[in-house]
């Protein structure tokens, strides 16, 4: 039973790093058809900010919310910069953000080397509690909590807000929206801001997840965002959230069950099996 | 295609002679045969002792210079290879590692675990790679657009798991292997000059099986599936069946490269298995220009010949000294690559091998500029 409740906890845990990863993700390619391979980028942006913040001393709480600020200032400064420019040329808009993608994590690397720096945990964070008799790292927890929020966060800005309506409109048919006289760019430079937020927030807690930062975390989450991504349906963040929570389970528990690996390997497994039996997605939307 | 704006550019006489018209026909005509006269500069670069100084560290002969030129040549051809799928038939495929890999992994393993001669477990590990990739890229096809672009990213995925997973000590897992039993003539550092020729024939091959392909009457269904897949369709053709056999074609290609990577390598490594190779494949088919006859292979070269005089630049005391604002990006090569590639997506959408057209184009608009001008004030003297 608690180890149940243990793989539960921390597959959701899993599932929270990923959830905060793709939703920016999905929206993103949801609304610009753009795939972002600068996401994991702009993670390890966010990564390295609260550790450089929280290593000089600076509370945990400021630090991440320092991370959550740069990745957010990155994601736009990215948009407005480099993506916006090729606003009539997707593909190449993908391809500047794969050159991102590159130079961005190098850029780290050479300025504070290519080894993993540790991250320094705060006590409270660094503990564990019992849960139902099993042993679970506070951590995890914090991430479920985060992404929760973020999650409700989202619904109600998309829900109940009217950029919401303008990026629900535009994830649905963007040039319909055009054609009614409202500008979707500017709702552009938010998605991507709300994406680049989140992916930022991700870094910073995955920081404590793993207990460290480096260059490359961001490429390795990258690769399971997509996962998300696609199984949940391209932009939709409910979808985002169901899948993420899928893939984190599955990836727990068949690492604990099989050989080790095996975990990952089923993720990428079932993926293409849902591509090829549902080329929609989890929730239906076009992928 | 855009094959004269490779041809080397012609100064333009502004009032050709009859002798000066025949000059340029010969000059033209001539210069047609520049990739033969390339071709037997590079045969023949092994006996250089020429030093190319800044390009390369001492002469062009020597073993080390050697490995990478080669190194540069099969990297040039395995990214010709991927563009039969991005540039040719508009697919972009994250998982041409797993084809590469495969070719290398199949050869290597089969030498080692079942004591097969290099020639024949060469020749299987061609077969598997190219099986893969038909295998794979039958199921991989069924979904179109960016489902596509990640069935084929999920499977490079799994099995690069695997390879680094170790089942049953067969891969060397995150050590990957070492070769034995490569023969002689490719082993050892006497016998660079043979793992350049090998390099430079798979680079013909895949050059001249491109070339082929694309201008065969699958090739041209190949260019209308990129420009639209609805209308070939609609012209009755199954476009399935032809982007299959651009799959397998490109997989083949890329197992075969493997093959030669492991001679040049002596060894397996894990690293030619992940996405981010596929994506500097990407990277060095963008680079040079995609969808043009020389243009990934102009990529690859520069790619990879960059990548291995900036690391060994950044290694020297040269860099060491300078300020932190040019040491720091000097040091990562990746860095510096990435950046150049975002500049060239911007300013140079056709890749490297535009940019004398592109040249032309600017120079021809300057010229009309300075013409307009010249009537301009020849009619207000009037």
């Amino acid at each position: 039973m608690s180890v149940l409740v243990l793989l539960t906890l921390t597959g959701l845990g899993l599932g929270a790093l990923y959830f905060l990863v793709a939703s920016g993700l999905s929206l993103i390619f949801g609304l610009m058809d753009v795939l972002n391979f600068a996401h994991g980028a702009l993670l390890a942006v966010g990564a390295y900010a609260t550790w450089w913040a929280a290593s000089r001393g600076s509370g945990f709480v400021l630090a991440v919310l320092f991370g959550t600020a740069v990745g957010t200032a990155a994601a736009v400064l990215l948009e407005l910069g480099l993506i916006r420019r090729l606003y009539a040329r997707p593909r190449e808009q993908v391809l500047v953000t794969v050159g991102v993608g590159l130079a961005v994590p190098a850029l780290l690397s050479a300025i504070w080397g290519s080894d993993a720096r540790t991250f320094p945990t705060p006590a409270a964070l660094a503990g564990t509690v019992r849960v139902l008799g099993a042993v679970i790292p506070v951590n995890r927890l914090l991430l479920i909590g985060a992404a929760v929020l973020v999650l409700a966060g989202l619904e109600l800005f998309l829900g109940r807000t009217r950029f919401g309506l303008v990026v629900r409109a535009g994830v649905e048919d963007r040039a319909m929206v055009t054609a009614l006289g409202i500008d979707v760019r500017r709702a552009f430079t938010l998605v991507f801001a709300l994406g680049g937020a989140a992916a930022a927030l991700a870094g910073a807690l995955g920081g404590v997840y793993f207990g460290e930062v480096d260059p490359g975390q961001g490429s390795s989450l990258l690769i399971f965002a997509f996962v998300v991504v696609v199984m949940g349906g391209m932009g939709s963040v409910r979808g985002a959230a169901l899948a993420s929570v899928v893939v984190g389970l599955v990836q727990q528990f068949a690492n604990y069950y099989t050989t080790g690996g095996l975990g990952d390997l089923s993720v990428v497994v079932l993926l293409a099996a849902l591509l090829l039996l549902r080329p929609r997605g989890l929730t239906g939307r076009l992928a | 295609m855009n094959s004269t704006a490779l041809h080397p550019p012609t100064t333009p006489a502004p009032a050709p002679t009859a002798a000066r018209a025949d000059r340029r026909a010969l000059l033209r005509r001539s210069g047609r045969y520049w990739p033969a006269a390339v071709l037997l500069l590079l045969v023949v670069a092994p006996y250089s002792a020429l030093p190319l100084p800044g390009l390369l560290d001492g002469p062009v002969g020597s073993p080390g210079n050697l490995q990478l030129l080669a190194l540069c040549l099969v990297f040039g051809a395995l990214a010709t290879g991927y563009d039969l799928l991005l540039g040719r038939t508009g697919l972009l495929s994250f998982g041409h590692a797993l084809y590469f890999a495969a070719g290398t992994y199949a050869t290597n393993t089969l030498m080692l675990e079942s004591g097969l001669g290099f020639w024949p477990a060469a020749l299987l590990g061609l077969a598997f790679g190219t099986l893969l990739a038909a295998l794979l890229g039958s199921v991989s096809l069924r979904v179109s657009g960016i489902g596509f672009s990640m069935v084929t990213l999920a499977f490079a995925q799994a099995g690069s798991i695997l390879v680094n997973r170790d089942p049953g000590g067969v891969t060397g897992g995150e050590e990957g292997r070492a070769a034995q039993g490569l023969p002689g003539a490719f082993v050892g550092i006497d016998h660079t000059a043979n793992l350049y020729w090998v390099a430079l024939g798979y680079l013909v091959l895949t050059l001249a099986a491109v070339h082929w392909a694309v201008r065969s009457p699958t090739g041209r269904v190949w260019e209308g599936i990129k420009e639209n897949e609805r209308r070939v369709e609609v012209l009755g053709l199954r476009p399935y069946g032809y982007k299959l056999v651009a799959f397998t074609l490109a997989g083949a290609l890329a197992a075969l490269g493997g093959v030669v990577y492991l001679l040049l390598t002596g060894g397996a490594t894990p690293q030619t298995t992940t996405s981010d190779f596929t994506l500097s494949l990407l990277v060095m088919v963008v680079l040079g220009g995609s969808g043009s006859r020389w243009g990934p292979m102009v990529g690859g070269i520069l790619y990879t010949w960059a990548q291995q005089r900036l690391t060994d630049l950044a290694g020297t005391g040269a860099v060491a000294g300078l300020p932190a604002v040019l040491r720091v990006p000097l040091s990562q090569p990746l860095f510096l690559l990435g950046a150049l590639f975002v500049l060239i997506v911007y300013a140079l959408p056709g890749g490297v091998v535009r940019l004398p057209e592109h040249i032309r184009a600017v120079r021809a608009a300057r010229r009309e500029q300075r013409q307009q001008r010249v009537e301009q004030r020849g009619r207000t003297a009037a």
